[in-house]
């Protein structure tokens, strides 16, 4: 069975945002650049399903420019086994800029499932991952928070099952899904290992593809990129539990929230 | 030129964030121009023409039998065909999980961009341009579009509702689609509710949310507490769902959830950077921690200096008087 991660490289998210000269992006000064939070939990989970079989490949594939390499690096070093770099040097390709790239790329793997994290942590857009899956014609869950294979997924590209839950507003979808399909892990789905010093010589072997891809025009105009407004000051209402009649009169009468 | 919203319903009810997008759709149409028309996807009518009075005059409504729970191919077929119908220059969802769905997907089907989970949306120079927080609300980017309809998803909560105009209701037009469920090759058995009767997070008007300084999870009582007098929903830090005391679902911040709620109470939580991002842009935020060096207290507007296991059951006790009251 071959499965297909799609990662990003992100901002840690511990960083502060300073915006760039250019008004519109993230100043990569000083930025630690890492692999998105979210798809770490679908790369675990594309490790789980390959050990369990015992078999199969789970390949690893991002878009961008040069740094990308360290990060699919981490990745094989967490065991995937091998990694596809999309090269450009665009700076912020929109989401259908990217789906349509990955999407291309996709379609000649012909991957049995197609993992992407819930969102990047960076725009926060949470939509390659749908947009890959309609331009493949395959089904798609987003969100997704428990998988169970449930009959002949190992067979071929088409005709396994997969059950699905997907988190929702107060609840969760069960979803039956016919592979091959794509689906975007949520946090909680599994816990992510640590790369072992083993892996991480490994992956020092482990072949990285490296192919230059041209991006289709944008959809997307990015006019500006700013920090929030800050908040107004606000103030100690007062010590323990003294404080509060004072707190619940400054809710009620000044926010007039409760 | 129109703009087509998307009608979000669930078990055969309209929800909340559909008059929060018609609202704004109804806005957008006195600075664009055109009349504001609604499409929406259900085994039967959710009582379209009850949100006549919410400003748009027609209703487009795709049925079948397989539109009981979500079906992303079939609910992207209908949005298509109604845009396809109304040739819309806005098309506006709620950034819910259904709108996060199907909103991208109805995008790459039209070859369009989407600007997703947009907090303000202006007409700018005769074109719309959305206002979205990026870096899990550390910063803003404002965007506009190269081609035509635009897309957008609506953070929950942050638009007002459509107001009751007492207009005429919209006329109920059937929409046509050929949809074979066999083909979409997804489908959702069944909705497990997970939590019975409460708000999510994402829409929830207060939030209580509890941290580590509240030493175990058996503690979380006092937030739960808390939240059931002021009708709130509970949250939790990235470290106490982290350590198995609260569920995923409850994480507000970089990893979690991003809440805009009119209040916020953050119990015993020091406000890592990942946490203020998630939930800053709360309209009142309320900080009650024991270390008055707390980073929470930079974001918040009210603070309580002190232990969490004093303060908070008083809270508490303070809140039920004032409902006793009126």
């Amino acid at each position: 069975m071959l499965q297909v991660v799609c990662i990003k490289q992100v901002a840690d998210t511990e960083t502060r945002v300073k915006v760039a000269a250019d008004g519109r992006t993230l100043d990569p000064a000083g930025v630690t650049w890492i692999l998105n939070p979210y798809d770490e939990f679908a790369l675990e989970q594309a490790l789980r399903i390959r050990e369990a079989a015992g078999e199969g490949e789970v390949v690893v594939l991002s878009l961008g420019g040069p740094g990308v390499q360290t990060t699919l690096r981490n990745a094989l070093a967490m065991g995937a086994d091998r990694a596809i770099h999309l090269k450009t040097d665009a700076v912020q390709p929109d989401s259908l800029q990217v789906a349509r790239a990955l999407a291309a790329e996709l379609q000649g793997l012909g991957p049995h499932l197609i993992w992407f994290g819930k969102q990047a942590v960076d725009d926060d857009a949470a939509q390659v991952a749908p947009m890959v899956a309609e331009l493949l014609g395959h089904p798609c869950v987003t969100v997704v928070a428990a998988i169970e294979l449930t009959q002949g997924a190992e067979g071929g590209p088409a005709g396994g099952q997969a059950v699905i839950e997907r988190e929702i507003e107060g609840a969760r979808e069960v979803v039956e899904v016919t592979l091959p399909a794509v689906l975007a892990a949520d946090k909680g789905l599994n816990e992510p290992r640590y790369a072992s010093l083993k892996g991480i010589m490994a992956a020092k072997k482990k072949p990285i593809d490296e192919k230059p891809v041209s991006l289709g025009p944008p959809a997307l105009e990015i006019l500006s990129l700013a920090l929030p407004a800050a908040r107004a000051p606000g103030r100690i209402v007062g010590q323990g539990v003294e404080a509060v009649p004072e707190l619940v009169r400054v809710l009620r009468e000044e926010a007039r929230v409760i | 030129m129109a703009i087509l919203v998307f009608i979000e319903q669930r078990e055969g009810r309209v929800r909340s964030v559909a008059r929060e997008a018609l609202g704004e759709a109804v806005r957008l149409a006195a600075a664009l121009g055109g009349p504001v028309v609604g499409v929406c996807a259900a085994a039967a009518d959710p009582g379209l023409a009850a949100l006549g009075d919410a400003g748009a005059t027609e209703m487009l409504l795709a049925t079948h039998e397989a539109f009981r729970h979500y079906e992303p191919a079939g609910y992207v077929r209908a949005v298509v065909a109604a845009v396809e119908r109304v040739k819309p220059s806005v098309v506006v969802f709620s950034a819910s999980s259904m709108g996060r769905d199907l909103a991208p997907r109805v995008a790459a089907r039209l070859g369009v961009g989407l600007a997703a989970d947009c907090t303000a949306l202006a007409v700018e120079g005769g074109r719309l341009v959305a206002t979205r927080p990026v870096f899990a609300s550390k910063a803003v980017q404002r965007v506009a579009f190269t081609g035509t309809p635009a897309m957008v998803s609506l953070r929950p909560k942050v638009f007002a509702a459509a107001p009751s105009q007492n207009g005429a209701a919209p006329t109920v037009t059937p929409l046509a689609i050929d949809h074979d469920p066999a083909a979409a090759r997804s489908r959702v058995r069944e909705v497990k509710t997970t939590s019975a009767g409460k708000v999510d997070l994402t829409e929830a008007e207060i939030i209580v949310s509890g941290g580590r300084g509240l030493k175990g999870p058996e503690n979380f009582a006092i937030i739960e507490a808390l939240a059931l007098a002021l009708g709130a929903t509970v949250g939790a830090s990235r470290a106490v769902v982290d350590a198995g005391w609260r569920p995923h679902g409850d994480q507000v911040g970089q990893t979690g959830k991003t809440v805009s709620p009119k209040l916020y109470v953050a119990i015993a939580i020091s406000g890592a950077i990942q946490h203020l991002a998630g939930m800053s842009s709360s309209r009142c935020i309320v900080a009650i921690n024991k270390d008055p060096d707390a980073p929470i207290f930079k974001v918040a507007d009210f603070g309580v200096v002190g232990d969490a296991f004093e303060v908070v059951p008083a809270l508490t006790e303070a809140v039920k008087a004032l409902n006793a009251r009126s």
